[in-house]
């Protein structure tokens, strides 16, 4: 039920409205409950809402932290 | 799909999973309770458990909004659906879910009631506008993921001066549920919770942010680690859950720090303050009554509820006096060891909470099959 799909910015609309590309498919979807959203920015979209903006850098410190304990796992640490 | 795909990489899988099996290899067990039914589903679609050493035991919690409404809430919905009136619009989940009596939404629309599967609260306006000379009701369920879409769309209708337009509000809480598995009754009589911390919510979060957790962190000596909902989340939480009992720590943290921030989406929680309050008391299917673990819509928006418009008496279903989806909730009980569980109690005829919806916790074990190659 709560899940929610990361979604690129393509295009502004008016009345809080934006463009977003899911994975290949262009949906139009509201802004109302985020505030400066601009195009380019990865939104979660959740019932047709963007619930929050995706941190590119956080998202990078994660994965990163995944490969350190992952190779840690594999016997290097 | 970026943000997807590289949080699902199988070779860093494994190596995550090795890196669990020696954090947890002290000669203690770990039982973590994911408390979001879409925490549970990854789970079980990716075959986390049998990834994981037999010391660390995931315990699946109640957050599936569709699992936990009541048997007379949905029956209080197929009755506004049957007035000639009504288009009652409904989130495509909800539909097949059983009422009293063997009805459903999905049968009531098939006696010829006007139900109508939508994506968003946004269709269910569009499908007002277009109906003018109808009843629009959007039947509103989830946690604060939808509740904010549901806030944002009521406004909307008074700015559209919709009159056409109301919401059946089912929305929940889910600080409310974690306090209640804590510390409800069943709990007490057996001395502690069998639970070592809490894989916290992924996109619930993203709106109320982590700092509600701090108080379960530091109240109930749990550790919580907020996660995503991908494998690679699920598996670098349940990690640092190992790491924070073999430390003796009991802290929040956040693993979903791409999304997830303390104070959460300030915009979408003004929205919902502004159009809801909290309900004294509200039931939920396998936890009983749980006090102020719901929304109402407030006096200022009474227009668009549907409750009061339609005049809907609280109603009260009845549960099969075998199901064991209280105790399976609460981590005291495992899917299998329900006498229903797999015999009465399927997917194509849930008798109980959790068989409800594919995020459900026997629903899970049912159809991913870890009982069947027992």
């Amino acid at each position: 039920m709560c899940l929610a799909i990361p979604a690129q910015v393509e295009a502004l609309l008016d009345d809080d409205m934006a463009r977003v590309n899911l994975g290949g498919v262009s949906k139009e979807i509201s802004l109302a409950l985020v505030d400066g959203v601009g195009v380019g920015d990865y939104v979660i979209v959740h019932v047709g809402y963007a619930l929050n903006r995706i941190d590119a850098q956080e998202a990078e410190r994660t994965l990163a932290l995944f490969a350190e304990m992952a190779a840690a796992g594999e016997g290097s640490a | 799909m970026k943000y997807v795909d590289e949080f699902r990489d199988g070779t860093l899988a494994r190596g995550l999973a090795e890196s669990i099996r020696r954090a947890a290899d002290t000669g203690r067990d770990y039982a973590f309770m994911e408390f979001c039914g879409g925490h549970t589903h990854a789970i079980f679609r990716y075959g986390i458990p049998a990834l994981l050493p037999d010391s660390v035991r995931m315990v699946h919690g109640p957050g599936c909004p569709v699992c936990v409404l009541p048997i007379g809430r949905i029956d209080m919905a197929i009755e506004l659906a049957a007035r000639p009136e009504v288009i009652l619009c409904s989130y495509g989940d909800m539909l097949r879910v059983p009422g009293s009596q063997r009805t459903s939404l999905i049968k009531a629309k098939a006696a010829g009631a006007d139900v109508r599967m939508v994506y968003s609260c946004l269709d269910a306006l569009k499908i007002a506008q277009e109906n003018p000379d109808r009843e629009v009701v959007f039947f509103a369920i989830g946690f604060e993921t939808t509740t904010p879409p549901t806030a944002a769309a009521i406004r909307q209708a008074g700015t559209l001066g919709l009159e056409n337009f109301s919401v059946f509000c089912n929305h929940v809480l889910t600080p409310a549920a974690i306090g209640n598995i804590l510390e409800s009754p069943q709990v007490r009589e057996l001395g502690s919770v069998p639970l070592d911390g809490f894989v916290g919510p992924a996109h619930v979060s993203t709106v109320i942010g982590s700092q509600p957790y701090e108080y379960f962190a530091e109240e109930y000596r749990k550790p919580v680690v907020i996660a995503g909902f991908e494998p690679l989340d699920v598996l670098q939480a349940i990690r640092m859950l190992v790491d924070q009992v073999n430390r003796g720590e009991a802290r929040v943290e956040n693993e979903f720090s791409r999304a997830v921030t303390r104070d959460g989406n300030p915009k979408a929680k003004a929205l919902v303050a502004e159009v809801f309050e909290m309900r004294r008391v509200f039931e939920w299917r396998g936890l009983g009554e749980v006090p102020y673990s719901a929304l109402r819509i407030k006096q200022a928006y009474a227009a668009f509820d549907a409750e009061r418009r339609f005049d809907l008496e609280p109603r009260k279903g009845r549960e099969n006096p075998a199901c064991e989806c209280p105790a399976i909730l609460r981590g005291l009980k495992q899917p299998q060891e329900c006498k229903l569980f797999a015999k009465a109690c399927t997917p194509e005829n849930p008798l109980g909470s959790c068989m409800v919806s594919s995020e459900g916790a026997c629903a899970a074990h049912y159809t991913y099959g870890r009982h069947r190659a027992a």
